[in-house]
């Protein structure tokens, strides 16, 4: 896999907390089009790496590659998001005092400059992608209710529709089935394959039968770099996985 | 069903309340206090008039704070700074037209000038014998100093306490250097003595009034122009900034360029209102500039309620009233009174006036939901009741959601 | 003038300064005071007096110059006279023993002018040269060496042969280098003296070297100017140091301020705006122990501070952690509202203060171990600023030891770093609460009793101090008690380096300029607590 047909390139990355080593020696490419699952157990680094890709935080050394010419560690969190990757996090993070609609508004891909949002008004076109994206992550009806008022699956719902509003090229996705009903997983899954045809998307998860649904190429992250990579059955099947993670 | 769209009607309706009394008062009040006859009970006297214009000031004072504060998250301690700045211009451009009637009697150069032995007038008093210059001023000392100071704070995302620990610095970094006479602003006299503005006697009862209503045109444009910029889609951006800056960045926005335009249009009109604020009290001087008036400020907007743009002039009006009726008749008591509204407002009464007025008419409503319902359904259903009603400028009742 | 007292001298010094003279010789000379008309004849009786060497003409030369000196109309008898109320004692003028009493209208003052006075000033210290006492002797040489006369060369050399007192021996060779300088003794002789009052190297030595550099020439004019180079230069570093000392003092005091405050912030993010308040009831239990002891127990006074530590710290405390659990308790989470509810509170405070007290400032005094300066070098040091400094480096030590060594100061170490943590730890983050901000207070109200000493006491000292331990935290960040240390020690020097340049307010202003700008660097201090748990 060379930098250039990738999404997703980092080589080499290594950042530390107070002498506390969170990401150490991490390589790991995402092709473009493709979905990865990424697994681990906590400490492992992957929230971490979201941070680093996303911009919010620089590693000490190593090289992060967008789309493979863009230098990450150059630009910081909005210039990140307008370039085409968006992240949806692992405590869902709405705009509470918002309603869902505006929510969405906010989050709609287009100009991001402060001047001209004064006097903007919607467009029929931005209507319709707001109704496309409530029909989506099914909102429609909650469409006026404040973002407090929803319940936790309903929130992270509205959160991959925030992401799906900004239309990113890569998605990074923390955790979307943290809290959620079995069927509500389930339907998280398909959305996500189905996102999937079109983005390229990076998924962490804990719960393995979420990540078989999804069935897609797993790496498994361990004390900040990369343990194990490839089809689900074959990193479950890696007994240096089995002993910090899986369990027997 | 209570949506967000409803409440944000109940907003609406208060600021057209809100623009119909400003500008009825501002035709009105002139004419109590010239057309009627002196003993009429309606009457107004001039001191009235001054005192009520003073208040209009205060409150567009407590709006601008509200913009940056309640709508975008910034505690800023140092507005009282904007004020000043606003109001010193106009001061030098009142000094200005004093002219050769001073003690003096020096035509260019004012009393306290002459008094230092200084020979012409420094190079920044230049221009403000000039109205429009003066006007100007008036809007741009505040704004460039609050885009050069907001443009290093808020790049280098000093948030929190801490950014409202520097506006005190500033504040209090102004406060010093205004006291000090070779600053060429009059020192800790400040300015005053004015004679006339735009050629009409300050003192007359006419330019009282007209002050009156320009103030409360002023305030009337300041609250229109709040509600416009909070109703945009760039106001939508300023609350999510405030709720959650950190998601906003993540969403390609630049939060800082958000907080910086907020931050200046709010110390313009900061500035306005000190500017209205000084002919109308006859001085400025750098107490203006002390720490603790900003904090004052802050007061206001919280009695009346935060991110409610009406809730900061009712909160002016009433703290300023009871402040002028303690420091009259029980003065001792006033600096209890004040600090006891601070520990009550925070404690009890996070959103102020207006948000117990919104509590009162939803328990109004859900009252005759209630009845409405229990008349509607056989007695055995359960009806659900709305809790308590959530922050921001869209407060709504919430309904419960079934557990996960 | 000079040169006949030289010239008195001078026969004098022939023989060895007499330890009494003939007390008879003495009273002649005395009594001329009484037939002296005019200053010129009075001068005259001064310096008969000064030739005689006898200390026991201190008390009459000293009375003369008080105004003291009387002639009794009656039989022209000279007395020294002492008023108390109405009557008036008279005194021997050599003795000082009382010889009877007299009214006003019978008596006829000495005259003296300030002329006259320098003169019996010059007598009485080229007098004492021969005293007992070597802080005498050395008042005495530093006299003449400030005023030199060429005449006292001899007499000079006369005394430094006897001198067994090495720190009056180096004065008196200063004294006979200035002497030198105004004799006409040889180049060489001059060279020795410019280099000997070189080393000197106080202001005195400048002015002495800069005035004669302006009346020499040649090689003498060099040396001197070479000299009063090397002087001024090692003087401006003093300067620089004693501004240094300054700004160390000032670093302790912002230290005192606002270590409490870094610690409720840091623990429990919240800034104290009644901060200030605590420190200010630290000052005025100070004033209420000091008026206390000197009605009940005026003996004790020295250790009213002994008294006033922990009363201040109790007070404060309780103070804040009445404050901690009646509003701030309920406002957790919200920094902002809680920054408010303590403005009102500090509000209340000062009024109530402003109420029981009065607004004026309180007399607050400082215990005599505390009183007065020493010297090192060209340093002026005072005593009680050194001790503050002493106390503040003290209480830090202190406090380094409750924070990094106690199990109290490891839970509050545990609820800064990640409070949810902590309290899923088994924390009572509530308490630790309480007892961090009563901490918080509590060590305010001890400052507030070391600054009393060096600050006015008045309803308004805490808000003196309030924007200044807000930069001081703001600046050393809240991760670390030494940034606390670091950020008082740099702003305290800066400010104080920046005064003698800037003025004092414009110094002031500087320094808060200069923050906002090194806040963009580090939004969060010098030592600021980094991870996730904080970014919240």
């Amino acid at each position: 896999m060379s930098r250039k047909s990738s999404i997703l390139y980092l080589d080499g990355v290594s950042v530390s907390f107070d002498g506390f080593r969170a990401i150490n020696n991490l390589s790991f490419v995402v092709d473009r089009g493709e979905m990865r699952a990424i697994i681990g157990p906590n400490g492992a680094g992957k929230t971490t790496m979201m941070d680093i890709v996303t911009g919010k935080t620089r590693p000490d050394e190593g090289e992060v590659f967008f789309n493979g010419d863009v230098d990450l560690t150059r630009h910081d969190e909005a210039e990140i998001a307008t370039m085409g990757i968006g992240r949806k996090f692992q405590k869902p993070t709405v705009f509470e005092s918002h309603t869902v609609e505006d929510n969405l508004v906010l989050s709609l891909k287009g100009r991001r400059a402060i001047l001209p949002a004064l006097f903007q008004r919607r467009t029929p076109d931005e209507r319709r992608r707001i109704d496309e994206i409530l029909g989506i992550v099914r909102l429609g009806d909650k469409r006026d209710a404040l973002a407090a008022s929803l319940s936790h699956g309903q929130k992270q719902w509205l959160e991959i529709g925030m992401l799906l509003a900004q239309d990113p090229k890569l998605l990074l996705v923390d955790e979307p089935v943290a809290g959620m009903t079995d069927a509500e997983t389930e339907e998280t899954a398909r959305l996500l394959k189905d996102i999937s045809a079109t983005h390229s998307v990076v998924v962490v998860e804990h719960d393995m039968h979420f990540v078989r649904e999804l069935g897609v190429r797993v790496t498994c992250l361990h004390e900040g770099s990369v343990l194990s990579e490839g089809s689900l059955d074959f990193v479950s099947a890696d007994e240096r996985v089995i002993e910090v993670y899986l369990g027997r | 069903m209570m949506t967000g769209r409803f409440f944000a009607g109940q907003g609406d309706r208060r600021v057209t309340i809100a623009l119909l009394v400003l500008l009825a008062a501002a035709a009105i009040v002139p004419l109590l206090a010239l057309a009627l006859p002196a003993d009429s009970a309606l009457h107004m006297p001039p001191y009235i008039v001054a005192l009520l214009g003073k208040y209009l000031c205060y409150a567009l004072l407590a709006l601008s704070l509200d913009l940056v504060w309640g709508f975008c998250g910034i505690l800023s301690l140092g507005h009282g700074a904007f004020f000043a700045l606003g109001g010193y211009s106009m001061g030098m451009y009142l000094m200005r037209q004093i002219g050769s009637r001073g003690v003096y009697g020096n035509p260019l150069l004012p009393d306290f000038m002459v008094f230092l032995n200084w020979k012409e007038l420094p190079w920044y008093w230049y221009g403000f014998d000039q109205f429009w210059f003066a006007a100007l001023m008036v809007l741009a000392v505040p704004g460039v100093l609050a885009f050069g100071f907001g443009w290093l704070a808020f790049r280098s995302r000093v948030t929190g306490v801490y950014l409202s620990i520097i506006t005190q610095a500033l504040t209090y970094a102004l406060l010093l250097a205004f006291f000090r006479n070779d600053m060429g602003f009059g020192g800790n006299n400040g300015l005053t003595d004015f004679k006339d503005i735009l050629g009409f006697n300050i003192q007359a009862q006419e330019t009282r009034a007209a002050l009156f209503s320009g103030s409360a045109l002023m305030l009337a444009a300041g609250v229109f122009v709040t509600w416009r910029i909070v109703s945009s889609k760039y106001g939508k951006l300023m609350i999510a900034v405030r709720d959650a800056e950190s998601r906003t960045r993540f969403l390609g926005w630049r939060a800082e360029n958000v907080k910086l335009f907020a931050f200046t249009v709010s110390a313009i009109m900061a500035g306005i209102a000190g500017a209205l604020y000084v002919p109308q009290v006859g001085i400025i001087n750098p107490g203006e500039f002390e720490p603790g008036n900003s904090i004052e400020v802050v007061i206001w907007t919280a009695v009346g309620g935060r991110a409610t743009i009406v809730g900061p002039i009712i909160g002016a009006v009433l703290v300023n009233t009871a402040k002028s009726w303690f420091t009259s008749a029980l003065p001792e008591l006033w600096l209890f009174a004040l600090g006891g509204l601070f520990v009550l407002v925070t404690l009890f009464l996070p959103k102020g006036v207006i948000g117990l007025w919104e509590q009162w008419a939803q328990a109004r409503l859900s009252r005759k939901a209630r009845m409405a319902d229990a008349a509607a359904l056989p007695p055995a259903t359960i009806v659900r009741v709305p809790s308590r009603s959530s922050g921001g400028s869209a407060g709504t009742t919430v309904e419960p959601q079934p557990a996960e | 003038m000079l040169s006949v007292l030289a010239l008195l001298f001078a026969l004098f010094s022939a023989f060895p300064l007499p330890a009494n003279a003939d007390e008879s010789a003495l009273r002649a000379i005395v009594a001329k005071f009484a037939t002296a008309k005019g200053f010129p004849a009075i001068e005259t009786v001064v310096r008969d007096l000064g030739a005689t060497g006898d200390p026991e003409v201190e008390k009459v030369l000293g009375a003369l110059s008080d105004g003291n000196l009387s002639v009794r109309k009656a039989d022209s008898q000279l007395f020294i006279v002492s008023e108390k109320g109405a009557a008036i004692t008279l005194l021997d003028p050599l003795t000082g023993e009382p010889a009877g009493q007299a009214e006003k209208s019978a008596l006829s003052k000495v005259k003296v002018n300030n002329a006259l006075r320098a003169l019996i000033r010059d007598a009485l210290g080229s007098l004492t040269l021969g005293a007992a006492d070597p802080a005498t002797r050395l008042a005495a040489a530093e006299t003449m060496f400030r005023s030199p006369d060429p005449g006292a060369i001899a007499t000079l050399d006369a005394a430094i042969a006897k001198e067994a007192d090495p720190a009056v021996r180096a004065k008196l060779e200063q004294a006979r280098a200035a002497a030198v300088l105004r004799s006409d003794m040889s180049e060489a002789d001059k060279l020795a003296a410019i280099d000997l009052i070189a080393l000197r190297g106080d202001r005195e030595a400048l002015s002495l070297l800069t005035a004669f550099e302006v009346q020499a020439s040649g090689t003498l004019k060099d040396a001197a100017a070479s000299a009063v180079a090397k002087i001024e230069s090692s003087l401006a570093l003093w300067s620089a140091g004693q501004n240094v000392w300054y700004g160390v003092s000032l670093a302790s005091v912002l230290l005192l301020a606002a270590i409490g405050l870094a610690i409720t912030f840091g623990v429990m993010g919240v800034i104290n705006m009644a901060h200030g308040e605590m420190v200010m009831l630290g000052a005025y239990t100070t004033f209420v122990v000091q008026a206390v002891i000197e009605n009940a127990a005026p003996g004790l006074s020295d250790w009213s501070l002994a008294f006033a530590l922990p009363l201040a710290f109790l007070v404060s405390g309780a103070v804040g952690l009445a404050i901690e659990r009646s509003i701030i308790r309920f406002l957790y989470g919200r920094p902002l509202e809680t920054l408010l509810a303590t403005w009102g509170v500090s509000l209340i405070l000062q009024q109530a203060v402003r109420t029981i007290f009065g607004p004026t400032n309180r007399q607050v005094g400082n215990p005599s171990w505390m009183s007065g300066a020493f010297d090192i070098g060209q340093l002026s040091i005072t005593w009680n600023r050194l001790w503050i400094l002493v106390f503040a480096l003290a209480l830090f030590a202190l406090l380094l030891f409750v924070i990094n060594r106690t199990s109290w100061g490891l839970q509050m170490r545990a609820v800064t770093a990640n409070r949810r943590m902590a309290s899923s730890m088994g924390i009572r983050t509530p308490w630790v609460d309480a007892l961090t901000f009563a901490l918080g207070s509590g060590i305010a109200g001890i400052a507030g009793v070391a600054l009393s000493q060096i600050d006015n006491v008045s309803p308004n000292l805490g808000q003196g101090y309030i924007i200044d331990s807000f930069m001081v935290v703001v600046f050393g960040g809240v991760g670390n008690l030494w940034g606390t240390l670091v950020g008082a020690l740099s702003l305290g020097i800066v400010n104080k380096l920046l005064e003698p340049f800037a003025g004092a307010v414009l110094g002031k202003i500087v320094v808060l300029v200069l923050i906002i700008l090194f806040i963009q660097k580090r939004p969060r201090g010098l030592f600021a607590l980094k991870g996730r748990a904080v970014e919240a």
